[in-house]
């Protein structure tokens, strides 16, 4: 079949919303034929995340003979991408602009051509893991949504939207796709919040909404100063004659610094690998290295003789020095931190947060799973595949005072977790205690010449997959007590056990897990990053450590305050039932399997960070 | 079997399986015959680590460690991508799955599964008809399986994997009858005191990770020393401060005590022979970093000189018989740490070639493991009476030696024992700890004093310990006659009764006689208790004699020089003084006990009356409690203090954010008021403004 990956990967974004859209066939009053439909919608795209993911293993990274340096070199979604073009450039020239390779899992197909918009599809490890991880997620949160009464076709539509608008955001390369996709996932969240939430929805759900439409907002500014910068260097033109040209001369053709190639036309993109390569050209120049575009263009101009070209190397002389432009530190900065605070606001970091405990405490139980799950782990991936890679100068310029911000998060989050009563904020303010591990194992840039950086990123990731895991599982556990007592005031639980053994025992291990205990899934992204960031900040090492004794304090508590001692008034509760422990166990499974057997994330997704830290890594290596 | 790791793994294997089995199982099929998977896991794992003892004893012991697969591993960085470029260090970090065989792992492994298969036999009279029943075996089977982990890990992550676990199996075995607030509490305590000791913990081992080149195997990282005195010293105290929590050590002690919520053959296994003891096993393993740091083992010595003393003191007023022997397990583990604490070097640590590092070492392990077999004695013998009674207040029973004579004669075998009666285990392992410490105050060059001084204070406890041991001993066994109104009912008492400390078993009712006479002869406990009080008690008495004074445990010890970083042995004799001056102290401390509590039974009270504010001070346990009380609300105070600013200022914040586009229209809102004249001014004067300024400009 001709390019698998482009439609299996389309499959995976579409087939949740092919569903909904069969969701408005059914005649009213089958509601359980609609959330049978809808798991079934859910299974499916979980059958077809496996099948990606399995292909895409062995096709990036199983098959190959070779050092691991050049499976590291595979599992880089820039070096698959470039080769992708290349290959298109080969056969039809850049105007067509198709893929047809089916192994390589980037797929792009002209969208908007006018403005050179594209549809473009792309995986590696990093996305691979979240977009498994989303499906897993969403089936779980499904089965957690059975006992959603109140307009049950809208519900199951929204959902079905949403999960189409998560996958997006994970598999989209193009930074206008990723947008739709974002803004996608924004609005069912709001009416899921909204309709479906608790007395406090409306505010909740607004306030949701604002905040991410705040972030969306940043996030436009830049996409389109992105846009507006001319990258014609970037992107050269074919050579008129490429058989008959010399492999020297070939070379010479495509390098940036280059007159030849040159286009005569201004060239704008919204492609992210393209922009990635850029923003790494753009931190070269501020830094003004030898092997920067603008130091070799200067240089070329100097020996060029012919006056055509002269024009031409001046004139991309001035675009890369253009004041206020895309190669300036002030732009970088800039735009950064446009970035940073839009997925900021997601992950959600302190002090932009607040409107993830309202959230969380109003949406019904499967949206918080959801939210908790994979909505956070979005800030976390924009964060990894756009704000870090695209503005590389201004994250290295500003990795302490991102890395201060993950400590203040998580320092603050743990103690305010503490001071909650009510169950579902103490949760979310541990899934921001927890989230500040992410930005810090991202941030923590190395000053000198070391690694370590690659643990600490490595873990982040670990971090958000454990999280995801832990953090729904403990929205569903808090779901499954608010059903039978219909309040989640923690002073007026106590005494659970006794009714619920088998509930409180599944408690038990997916608070520990969350709790970091070594040989479950939230220790390795804990240790790793807190490793890591050893090399970059004692101090901060030295906070990171001492939550531990806070995570523990407020989970034991609220252990304490929940399932210990007696209470009669919960005598009668009845146990954790099939349907609920259906959703419950593969969460415990996945909890203990991850802290035991690490590699089975790690080994395929460790090449692509590994090698995405590698890459950012070298621009500052070999400055000096 | 030929190769030793061929089964090493499955020591920790088998009992995790065993609780898999039971937590799957047991509630359902398996109910009171749950203690099979736990008995059969312990002592198969208990056979195997003989295997292990064995071969590592024979004349040709096997490789020190095997590495079984990787735990996790990133390894950064390929090539530079230009070849000009400096070479980098290629730092992999990888954690292994690798188990080590080498002396002292060998003799923890040992010591810990057999004690542990006595005690699930124990447990299985002990815990009979509880409704928790299989929970307690799933627990203890973990158990047993994290604490093997953690003795016969290769790495410092091992190690901290196990270590987690026995506290997290130490935790919920704590609040194993959860239905009492004391418990929960208790467990609750328990767990974050040993969290405060992590946190030392970890940042050691970010230390040593550091400074042992990323790989954190005992043998690399004993190898790569810290280049600088300095760092190794600050390794040693951040390490000691994870070693101290989890062997609750001043001032991290204060969970111990209240562990004692727990049933009482969790508090002989794990609070007492095992899992307690991890912190002596873990300073040990590091014997090659504290042996250089001299400061640090000064720390070590001292804190555990205190904490022997300090916790004797205490123990002389308690009323609990489970909380005298918890203040007497700190106070023999403080010696242990004294012991280790004595492990350095004549010359401040320079010359390791005719130093005591070794013996020091040996005798705290030596004390660890006779310990264990009398501290167990002690508690699940204290377990019997509480079987027996239904509950453990020793003012409101006594003369027990008539109607439990088994549990009598057990109890006083581990009583002499740990008084360090001539002869007896702990006799010979005391001795070795005090001989040891006069040794570092003669060869230590700057500390010699201070050494002395512990010294002093070990040889004191001692005369302590005897009197506490044998006030406790004479309270309960000796005297008159005299029985609580619950006793026989073999405690049926459960959770409800004030004095239930330790007892839910819910014996079937028609067993039980509520309020009836109580049945003298049906008090001393089934043979599935006694007999493994029998097989500790000919442990406790002997074992000491037959590997103490022939060397046999030294020697066995003695292999760590080849394998795992210590320094060769010296030889040292007997010390005949020492033990002369330890037996003197404990026969006077059995003496005052035995005329205070037996000749004249009215005399306690009286000393207590004339000095009473020292005898609260004891019996208030030196108000530490109250202290940590006191931190622990500051913590929660300050965590109020952020709910209360992340509620007010921060989310305030952003709902004034809110509020701001509402205030904009509020302001501009009286133009658009609905009146057609007013809208004709306003552009009559628009269009004006708009003339004059065109007329202006032309």
């Amino acid at each position: 079949m001709q390019e698998y990956d482009l439609l299996l990967m389309s499959l995976v974004i579409f087939v949740p919303s092919l569903f909904a859209f069969g969701l408005l066939f059914f005649p009213r009053g089958y509601e359980e034929a609609m959330r049978w439909w809808t798991l079934a919608g859910t299974a499916l795209t979980l059958g077809l995340s496996l099948c990606a993911f399995i292909s895409f293993k062995a096709t990036t990274l199983d098959n190959l003979t070779g050092r691991p340096a050049d499976i590291r070199t595979r599992a880089q979604l820039e070096y698959r991408a470039a080769e992708a073009d290349r290959l298109a450039d080969r056969k039809g020239g850049p105007e067509q602009r198709t893929d047809k390779q089916n192994d390589d899992w980037v797929a792009r197909r002209p969208w908007i051509e006018p403005f050179n918009i594209d549809y473009y599809l792309g995986t590696d490890g990093i996305s691979m893991a979240l977009v498994v991880m989303t499906t897993v997620l969403s089936f779980l949160a499904m089965i957690a949504s059975w006992n959603i009464t109140k307009f049950v076709r809208g519900y199951c539509i929204l959902f079905l939207v949403l999960e189409t608008g998560m996958l997006g955001v994970f598999l989209s390369l193009d930074f206008f796709l990723f947008f739709i996709f974002w803004e996608v996932m924004l609005l069912p969240m709001y009416f899921l919040i909204g309709v479906w939430g608790g007395p406090r929805r409306e505010y909740a759900a607004i306030k949701f909404f604002l905040y991410t439409l705040l972030g969306g907002v940043f996030m436009l500014i830049v996409i389109l100063a992105f846009y507006f910068t001319d990258i014609r260097d970037f992107k050269k033109d074919k050579p008129p004659d490429e058989q008959n040209l010399s492999k020297e001369a070939k070379e010479r053709w495509y390098e940036p610094w280059s007159a030849e190639g040159t286009p005569k036309e201004a060239v704008h993109t919204f492609d992210l690998v393209l922009l990635a390569h850029v923003g790494r050209e753009a931190s070269k120049i501020i830094d003004s290295r030898d092997d920067s575009v603008l130091v070799r263009a200067r240089k070329a101009l100097a020996e060029e003789k012919d006056s055509n070209k002269q024009q031409i190397l001046k004139e991309k002389i001035d675009r890369l020095t253009t004041k206020w432009g895309f190669f300036t530190s002030e732009f970088q900065i800039a735009t950064f931190l446009l970035l940073f605070i839009g997925f900021a606001i997601k992950l959600p970091m302190v002090p932009f947060h607040t409107w993830l405990p309202d959230a969380h405490v109003e949406a019904p139980t499967p949206i918080s799973m959801i939210l908790a799950g994979v909505l956070l782990k979005m800030g976390g991936y924009g964060i990894i595949r756009i704000a870090w890679p695209i503005c590389p100068w201004a994250a290295k310029e500003l990795a302490w005072y991102v890395a201060l911000f993950g400590i203040i998060s998580m320092v603050y989050g743990a103690f305010t977790a503490m001071a909650q009563t009510d169950f579902k904020k103490l949760v979310a303010y541990s899934s921001v205690s927890h989230m500040g591990y992410v930005l810090l194992g991202v941030a923590v840039w190395p000053t000198e010449n070391n690694q370590f950086w690659s643990w600490g990123m490595n873990g982040a990731m670990f971090q958000m997959i454990g999280h995801g895991v832990t953090s729904a599982g403990m929205f569903f556990l808090v779901g499954v007590i608010y059903d039978r007592a219909h309040h989640r005031n923690l002073n007026n639980f106590r005494g659970l056990y006794e009714p619920m053994p088998l509930y409180a025992g599944i408690s038990a291990v997916i608070f520990f897990a969350a709790m970091g205990l070594p040989g479950m899934c939230g220790f390795v992204g804990e240790f790793m990053v807190v490793l890591a960031t050893w090399n970059f900040s004692k101090a901060f090492a030295i906070l990171a450590a001492l939550t531990v004794i806070l995570t523990a304090g407020y989970v034991l508590w609220t252990v304490q305050r929940v399932f210990l001692g007696t209470n009669p008034a919960y005598k009668g509760y009845r146990d954790i039932d099939l349907r609920e422990l259906s959703c419950a166990i593969p969460l415990v499974v996945f909890s203990i399997l991850l802290g035991v057997l690490p590699g089975l994330l790690l080994s395929w997704m460790e090449p692509s960070v590994t090698g995405l830290v590698d890459t950012l890594y070298r621009l500052t290596a070999s400055a000096k | 079997m030929s190769n030793v790791y061929d089964y090493l793994w499955l020591i920790p294997v088998l009992p995790a399986l065993g609780a898999v089995i039971i937590a799957l199982f047991g509630p359902r099929f398996l109910k009171n015959q749950s203690h099979w998977p736990c008995v059969l896991a312990a002592g198969a794992s208990a056979l195997l680590s003989f295997g292990v003892f064995s071969a590592v004893n024979s004349e040709d012991p096997p490789p020190t460690s095997h590495n079984y697969g990787t735990w996790f591993r990133v390894s950064p960085f390929t090539e530079a991508e230009e070849p000009k470029a400096e070479p980098r260090r290629d730092v992999e970090v990888a954690v292994d799955f690798s188990l080590r065989a080498d002396a002292l792992s060998a003799i923890m492994l040992v010591t810990v599964t057999f004690i542990s298969t006595l005690i699930a036999i124990f447990a299985i009279g002990y815990m009979h008809g509880d409704p928790g029943y299989p929970r307690f075996f799933a627990e203890v089977s973990l158990f047993v399986a994290a604490m093997t982990l953690l003795v016969s890990g290769n790495n410092f992550l091992l190690l901290f994997a196990g270590w987690e676990g026995v506290g997290v199996c130490s935790y919920l075995l704590i609040g194993f009858w959860f239905t009492k607030p004391s418990a929960a509490a208790a467990a609750r305590k328990a767990f974050l005191v040993n969290r405060i000791g992590d946190f030392g913990f970890i940042l050691g081992i970010l230390l040593l990770w550091v400074s042992s080149g990323y790989y954190l195997d005992y043998d690399n990282v004993f190898r790569v020393l810290p280049d600088d005195p300095a760092i190794t010293t600050l390794v040693c105290l951040l390490l000691f401060c994870g070693a101290a929590g989890k062997s609750a050590q001043v001032p991290l002690h204060v969970w111990l005590p209240d562990a004692m919520e727990g049933p009482t053959p969790v508090s002989a296994l794990i609070h007492a022979a095992t899992m307690v003891t991890a912190g002596v096993y873990m300073v040990a393993r590091c014997t090659p970093l504290f042996q250089v740091a001299p400061e640090a083992q000064l720390l070590v010595a001292g804190i555990g000189g205190f904490t022997a003393l300090f916790a004797a003191l205490i123990a002389l007023t308690q009323n609990d018989l489970k909380r005298v022997l918890a203040y007497s397990t700190l106070s023999q583990l403080g010696y242990m740490f004294l012991a280790l604490g004595c492990a350095v070097g004549p010359k401040g640590g320079a010359d390791l070639e005719h130093s005591l590092v070794t013996f020091a070492v040996i005798a705290a392990i030596f004390h660890l493991f006779t310990h264990a077999f009398f501290k167990a004695l002690l508690f699940l013998s204290a377990g019997s009476v509480m079987h027996a009674m239904g509950g453990i207040d020793m003012r409101r029973f006594g003369g027990l030696r008539k109607v439990m004579p088994i549990t009598n004669v057990t109890f006083g075998v581990g009583a002499l024992t740990l008084a360090g009666c001539p002869l007896l285990s702990a006799f010979w392992s005391k001795d070795e700890i005090l001989a040891a410490a006069l040794g570092a105050s003669q060869q230590s060059a700057s500390y010699g004093a201070i050494y002395f001084l512990l010294f002093g204070a070990g040889v004191l406890t001692a005369g302590l310990t005897a009197f506490y041991t044998f006030r406790a001993y004479f309270m309960t066994f000796w005297g008159e006659l005299k029985l609580p109104p619950e006793a026989g009912q073999h405690g049926h008492s459960s959770h409800d009764t004030a004095h239930g400390h330790d007892h839910a078993h819910g014996h079937a009712p028609a067993e039980t006689h509520a309020h009836g006479p109580v049945d003298e002869s049906k008090l001393e406990s089934p043979p599935v208790m006694t007999v493994p009080l029998i097989i500790l008690a000919v442990f406790a008495l002997g074992i000491g004699l037959v590997v103490g004074p022939t060397e046999l445990f030294a020697h066995f010890l003695e292999k760590l020089h080849k394998t795992s970083g210590f320094p060769e042995a010296t030889e040292h004799g007997m010390n005949f003084g020492v033990m002369g001056l330890g037996t003197l102290f404990a026969l006077a401390g059995i003496g005052v006990a035995w005329l205070m509590y037996v000749k004249q039974p009215e005399l306690p009270g009286k000393l207590a009356a004339s000095i009473q504010g020292l005898y609260q001070v004891s019996l208030n346990k030196f108000f530490i409690d109250e202290i940590y009380d006191q931190m622990v609300a500051r913590v929660q105070g300050f965590a109020e203090f952020c709910r209360t600013v992340d509620q007010e200022v921060v989310d305030g914040l952003v709902d004034l954010t809110g509020e701001v586009p509402r205030l904009a229209g509020s302001l501009f809102r009286p133009v658009q008021n609905g009146l057609l004249q007013f809208y004709a001014l306003a552009m009559m004067l628009g269009l004006t403004v708009f003339l004059i300024a065109l007329a202006r400009s032309l």
